[in-house]
Formats: structure tokens, sequence, C-alpha cells
């Protein structure tokens, strides 16, 4: 009699682990013979730019690479170096990131999370990217980011701020330098107290999705604090160009204040059409209307034109601060492309200076290693004063700018004027805060 | 009472722009039997007439001045556009401050040539081809109209002010009976409503009362006929695509100071123009007008928070209920002539 010590179930345990196995992405298993997900071994480093390309921030995304390969130059010392003269670390020496020379791949979100989470995993199976950065948008960014972590790498978001990015979507694998929805709102409410009063009415009017959310729930609490009331929060679908049938309920709501929580061109032309519908020049409530648009970019400022005359928002930073960082910064980019840069292009310079020096700190490309140095790392330098990444949440504390707009400005780049350097202390939330709630780091990553 | 006639007000200005796209939609279906899925950006490209025609008004002579400095630190550049060397410095400001309405000059040959040149040299050749082609290939062209775009303007919206007389917005109401400040209304989209009109208005008395206009409607009715008795009604037909590019061109000219003008823009209104043009009948210029003004106030209404706190998102989905209403219960379309899509 024969004996078999094949049994059905143990057929069944073995072709499962065997299934799941063959199904496993390739970016989990092509590293297993190093300790992490393509760890360099030649004389380059490859990092992957994921910026939007073409669709409606395409001209975001061209700033944000002019910016990836401005600091990948200083990096591999060509240039005069930027950033890395004022920065605080001197970790980085101008000769490429541990002897290895910076090397770049390009994706193109085409801001659609799809699209950005399929160039990305190009990035890192084909083209070995060890980090990903860039990105106009906070869905592009939650979706890339949640990629980078099962992948394996380090994500350095670009331009995103809504706050799930550092709160319920937030992973150990990944870093925000940007501010955020909460911060925003943090540094406007005293301002508009100041300027506007504390007695007045607002009308929200939102685009329906992620950033706009939290944008709208962060501004509405802000300012209800300092004794504003909330009128009305009336959702705009992202896809639409014609405000006006959400505009014109304003004029008879009673509200004194619009809060437009729209960016790119869905704040381009509601502005444009509020400003035409005459809510500008309206007295109600026995004071003058207002609008507010609570972020800011220069981008957005250029499209708007005159319109932005006297309206406050916020921003991550501007070209005309005055801080060495900034002047050396503004000094490298003006002189390569002829004119200052944007926020966008600031926070991805600084992001992959920050990577680089965390890797030379570290003494490691290992993605772990690079948390282990990024969390809890404070530093200055790079243009927005005192900077820690908390390591809490990922989340970069620092000053947070409040503009005003200037319809006589002298050309297009001077559009918007600081109006306060709002201290970080003033912006700084607990990592439990009720608007960052719901979400885990979770463990590190390296993918091996 | 206010409200109702603010979003009146709103509705009819959307169907403007509808209205004169979806116009020329039907009147290329209507002639040439062809689904132009490129007309979207032929509205783009008119609106992009007007950016142009900024940047010619304002083109300018380069000096520096050493005591003004620019972000670098270097001597400011000062440019003096040449309209204002040329001309009196008032004047060349008034030329730039009507580069908008001036647009109309450069647009009218511009798009007239773009749609001859379309029509000639890539739609003719889809004739004889199903629907499904002739979308597929008007749809590439507008993907490639979009980029070509794009590569020389750039993604983002550019700002398009309206003359500085229309700027600002008018009590429209208290003309017609209310109170003050009740009825407060951009003067620049009244201004589109009307220019609207007179173009609909314009096209409609040129197909009526021309000797040209009557082929043309003899062509859409019967083109075999009208062929037969040695009539050239393929060149009339090449002359019509190139009016109804026209007539979108203007449109997007006009549109420009209501919403800053980007490559994507024409995409924004194509489907829903063609939807404009299902519900108001395949070929029929009356039922594309009804229809179009119809949906757009339909639409404004649909916007009105108390419509949107008792069935919320029907603001997006409306015109298309609408469609599919129509599509069901008289497939021709309001106005559509017995027998188009009706087999």
């Amino acid at each position: 009699m024969s004996t078999s010590n094949f049994t059905r179930r143990g057929v069944l345990k073995t072709g499962a682990i065997a299934g799941a196995g063959l199904a496993t992405p390739t970016f989990f298993t092509a590293g297993s013979a190093s300790a992490f997900t393509n760890d360099p071994t030649g004389s380059s480093v490859t990092f992957g730019f994921n910026v939007p390309q073409t669709g409606p921030y395409a001209d975001e995304g061209m700033d944000e690479l002019r910016a990836f390969e401005l600091a990948v130059e200083h990096l591999n010392g060509e240039g005069d170096g930027g950033m890395l003269n004022t920065f605080s670390s001197n970790a980085l020496g101008g000769n490429g990131i541990l002897g290895k020379k910076v090397a770049f791949v390009t994706g193109d979100t085409q801001t659609k999370s799809d699209a950005a989470r399929a160039s990305a995993q190009s990035m890192i199976q084909k083209d070995g990217a060890i980090m990903i950065s860039g990105g106009s948008s906070s869905g592009v960014a939650v979706a890339v980011q949640g990629l980078c972590q099962e992948a394996g790498v380090i994500f350095m978001a670009g331009l995103t701020h809504s706050n799930d990015t550092t709160g319920k979507d937030r992973k150990r694998n990944g870093f925000r330098h940007f501010f955020n929805a909460y911060m925003s709102a943090a540094a406007l409410a005293p301002v508009l107290k100041k300027e506007y009063g504390a007695d007045r009415k607002a009308y929200h009017l939102t685009a329906d999705y992620t950033w706009g959310w939290t944008q709208q729930a962060s501004i509405a609490a802000a300012t209800e604090a300092v004794g504003w009331q909330t009128v009305n929060n009336v959702l705009t679908p992202l896809a639409d160009t014609d405000f006006s049938a959400y505009i014109a309920p304003v004029l008879n709501s009673g509200a004194d204040v619009l809060v437009l929580n729209h960016y790119g061109g869905n704040m381009v032309n509601s502005l444009t059409q509020a400003v035409q519908f005459g809510l500008r020049d309206k007295m109600v409530n026995g004071k003058q209307f207002e609008i507010v648009v609570p972020l800011y970019s220069e981008l957005m400022a250029k499209g708007a034109g005159k319109n932005i005359g006297g309206i406050l928002g916020s921003t991550n930073w501007s070209w005309k601060l005055q801080d060495e960082g900034t002047k050396a910064f503004v000094k490298s980019f003006g002189t390569k492309y002829g004119f200052p840069p944007s926020n966008a292009a600031h926070t991805c310079y600084v992001q992959t200076l920050l990577y680089a020096d965390a890797a030379a700190r570290a003494g490691s490309f290992n993605p772990c290693a690079i948390v282990e140095a990024l969390e809890g790392f404070e530093f200055d330098g790079l243009g927005n004063g005192k900077t820690l990444y908390r390591a809490d949440d990922h989340q970069c504390f620092k000053d947070v700018l409040v503009q005003k707009g200037n319809a006589e400005a002298a050309n297009e780049y001077e559009l918007l004027e600081i109006v306060e350097v709002t201290p970080v202390d003033q912006v700084t939330y607990a990592s439990d805060h009720p608007m960052f709630a719901g979400g885990e780091l979770g463990e590190c990553n390296a993918g091996a | 009472m206010d409200a109702l006639l603010l979003q009146i007000m709103n509705g009819l200005d959307k169907g403007s722009a509808y209205a004169l796209i979806a116009l020329g939609l039907t009147l290329i279906f209507g002639t040439l039997g062809v689904v132009n899925f490129a007309h979207g950006a032929l509205f783009m490209i008119g609106a992009f007439c007007a950016v142009t025609m900024q940047k010619i008004l304002t083109l300018s002579a380069t000096t520096y001045d050493p005591l003004k400095l620019d972000f670098l630190g270097n001597p400011a550049m000062i440019k003096t556009p040449y309209v204002n060397t040329w001309f009196s410095e008032d004047f060349g400001a008034l030329l730039i401050d009507w580069s908008v309405p001036l647009s109309i000059l450069l647009a009218i040959p511009v798009m007239i040539g773009l749609g001859f040149i379309m029509e000639r040299g890539l739609i003719k050749h889809f004739y004889k081809r199903p629907h499904a082609d002739q979308i597929l290939v008007t749809f590439g062209l507008a993907i490639v109209l979009q980029e070509i775009i794009k590569y020389f303007y750039g993604a983002n919206p550019i700002p398009m002010p309206a003359p500085e007389m229309f700027k600002g917005s008018i009590d429209f109401g208290m003309m017609i009976g209310f109170d003050a400040n009740q009825v407060i209304y951009p003067a620049w989209r009244l201004v589109y409503f009307l220019f609207s009109t007179v173009v609909i208005a314009a096209v409609f008395a040129f197909l009526q009362f021309t000797t040209f206009g009557m082929v043309v409607r003899a062509g859409m009715a019967d083109r075999e006929t009208v062929g037969l008795l040695g009539i050239d009604i393929d060149k009339r037909f090449t002359l019509m695509f190139g009016i109804a590019a026209a007539v979108a061109g203007l449109a997007g000219v006009m549109y420009t100071p209501i919403n800053s003008p980007n490559y994507h823009m024409g995409m924004d209104f194509l489907v829903l123009s063609f939807v404009v043009v299902v519900v108001g009948g395949m070929g029929s210029l009356p039922g594309a007008v009804l229809a179009g003004f119809a949906l757009g106030v339909l639409q404004s209404f649909a916007s009105m928070n108390e419509v949107k706190s008792l069935l919320p998102g029907i603001d997006q989905v409306i015109i298309y209920l609408v469609a599919i209403v129509i599509l069901l219960t008289r497939p021709r379309g309001l106005m559509g002539r017995k027998g188009v899509m009706e087999e």
C-alpha cells in the first residue's frame, strides 16, 4: 500500500501561498536581493518627479519641474548652489548624494489620481526611482502617497493643501513640506477680524472634493471662532466653469463676505464672476462686501488679473521674502528661467533638498533610514524660517504668509503682496486634532 | 421673485453660448450630415483670437529704466505698447481697452478660413463614412487643436477684461420696476446676450432672405434635386461650414470676459451643446436656438439652492435627463424633421 504526504488541505495551502507570491506586484519582490526597493547599486541614484504635464494644472507642473531640475543641478554641484549655501544642515556638499550622481525621470499625473499612480508605479518599477515627488492636487498626493507606502519608496509631496494628506491619509513613507487648510485658516482668521471686523456673515462656495471640504471646514471653524457667522456653504462641482448660478443667490442672502474655497481655474473663474456681479461694490448690513480666497498661488493671481485687488488669502511662501534662503533660491531660479519662482516651485525644490540631506545624514537610501532622519528634523535657511518636520504626522511646521491682491501691480509677478507673516506657533495644532483624526502613520516600509 | 429673475437672466446668458455653438453644430449636420465634435474647439479658438488680438495690440517696445530694479536687482524692463507710440497714448489705451470687441474683426476671417481648411482638408473625406468615424476623427481633431493652443498659450486661464464701460454691473431691476439693488447684473453678460441674439438673427436672415441662403435651405431639404438643377451645392455647403465656424468663434470671442479662456474651454461646452442639438432636433436651426435657451434656463433653475436641497446634484444631470426624456418620447427632438433619428 502506498502512502502519500499530499493532503487536500496541504495542496490548497501551498497553492494559495504560491498564487499570492505570483500575484504580488514586482516592486514587492524585485528588490528582494537588496535590503530595500530600488537600492542604487551604480554610480547614480534616480528620483521620480511626478507632475501634471498635461491638463489644467500643467503650468503649475512645469514650474515644479523647473524647480526639480534646478535642485538636481545644485545637488550635483552645477550652478550657483542655490539654497545649499543657506541650508542649516551641512550634510550636502554639492557632489551628489553619498557619492552618487543624482539622475531623474519625470511622469505626468494629468491631475488624475489613477494616471498619477500609474506614472509613479512606472517610475518605481521601470526606472528604479527611489523617491517620488511632485503633484498639484491633494487627490493625487493622497493616491501617490499610498502607492509609495506600498512600494517601499519615499514620497515627498509637492503642492497638496488638504488636511487629509497628513491627517486621515498620512503614511509613514510620506512627507509634506507645504502648509495645509487648517494652517491657512489659522493664519487668515485673525487678519480677517482685524481688517473686516468680528461681526460678519460669510457665504462659502466650495469645490466638491477632499481639498475643498477640508478647506471649508477649516476656514469656517476659524472664522466662527473670531465671531463670524457662516450663512451657507454651497458645494460646486470641480468641472464647473460658470459660477453665475451660484453667485446670484449670494447677492440677496444677507451675507457680507464670500469665501471662495476654490483653487486653480475654478478660483480664477469664480472670482472673476463674483467681481463682475458687483459684489466688491456692494454694501450689506452697513458694511462693504468682501471676498476671501483662503489659498492663493502666483499662477492663480496671474489668471485672475486685476480682479484680485484687495482680496486676502494665504500662501506657503513668497519670492518677495527677504531671508537669505529665499534670496538665494530666487536668484538661482530667476537667472536660469527669467522670472521668479512660484509657491509650488519652492516647495518642490525644498523637498528634493530635504530628501537628499536626509539620505546624506542617514548614510543610506534605505527608506526607513530616511524616515528616521526626517522625523523631528529641525532646519532653517530654506525660505520659511525655522521649520520642523513633525514626527507624529510628517507635516512641516513653519510660518505662514497672509497676502493681499494688488490690482495696481507693475507686472504679473507682483500681484500678491505680503500683509503678515503669521508665526508658526499660531498655526500649530495637536497631531490628534479632530480635523486630522482617523489616520495612522503605520510602519515604515522599505519594500524588501 | 428677484432671485428667479436673476436665474432666468443667468440661464438666458448661458443659453446664448449653448445656442450659438449648437446653431453651428446643427447647421453642419443639416448641410453636410457630419457630426462635428471639433465644434467646441472652434469656440475655444475664437476665444484665443481675442487673446491674440490683445497680444497684438499690446506688442511693446522694451526699454530699461536704471532707476527701477527688477526682482533680481537688474534695471527694470519698461514696456511701451507700439499703438501708444504710433497713435496718441489715449487712442492706444482705447484700442487696448476695446481689444475683445475688436477681436471680432480678426475672428471672422480666421474662423471662416479655418472652417474651410477643416472641411476641405479633412472632413470631406468622411462624408460617406459612418457617424461613429466622423465623431472619432473630429474629436481627434479637437484634441490636436487644443494641444496646439496649449503649446503656444500655456494651460493657465488668461484674463481678458471687458471694455472699461462694461466692466461693472448695472441695476437691471430698477430698469424694469424693481426696487434699487434687487437685481444687479454684470453689464458684459447683458452685452453677450444681446450680441448672441443679433448673431442668431443675422444667421436666420442670411438663410431666409438671400438667394444663397435659399439654395442652402433647399439643399438641406433635398440635396440631390438641387444638385440635379446644376447648382454646385458642395461649394455652398463648404462656405456654410465656414460660417458655422465663424458663429462658434464669435461666441468664443465675446465669452472671454465672462470666463478667462483656457485651452480646455471648448470641451466644457461641446457635450452640452451636442445635447442641445439632440433636444432641439438634429439639423433644426430654430430647434437648436430654442433648446439652447430653454436648457440654459433650466440648468440655471436647477442650480438654485432651494432646488438642490430637494434634489442634490440635479444641476449636473438636468440637461441629460431632459435629453433622455426627449429621446424616449420624441426621438427627432423638439423641432426636428420627421424621420430624422427616428429610424
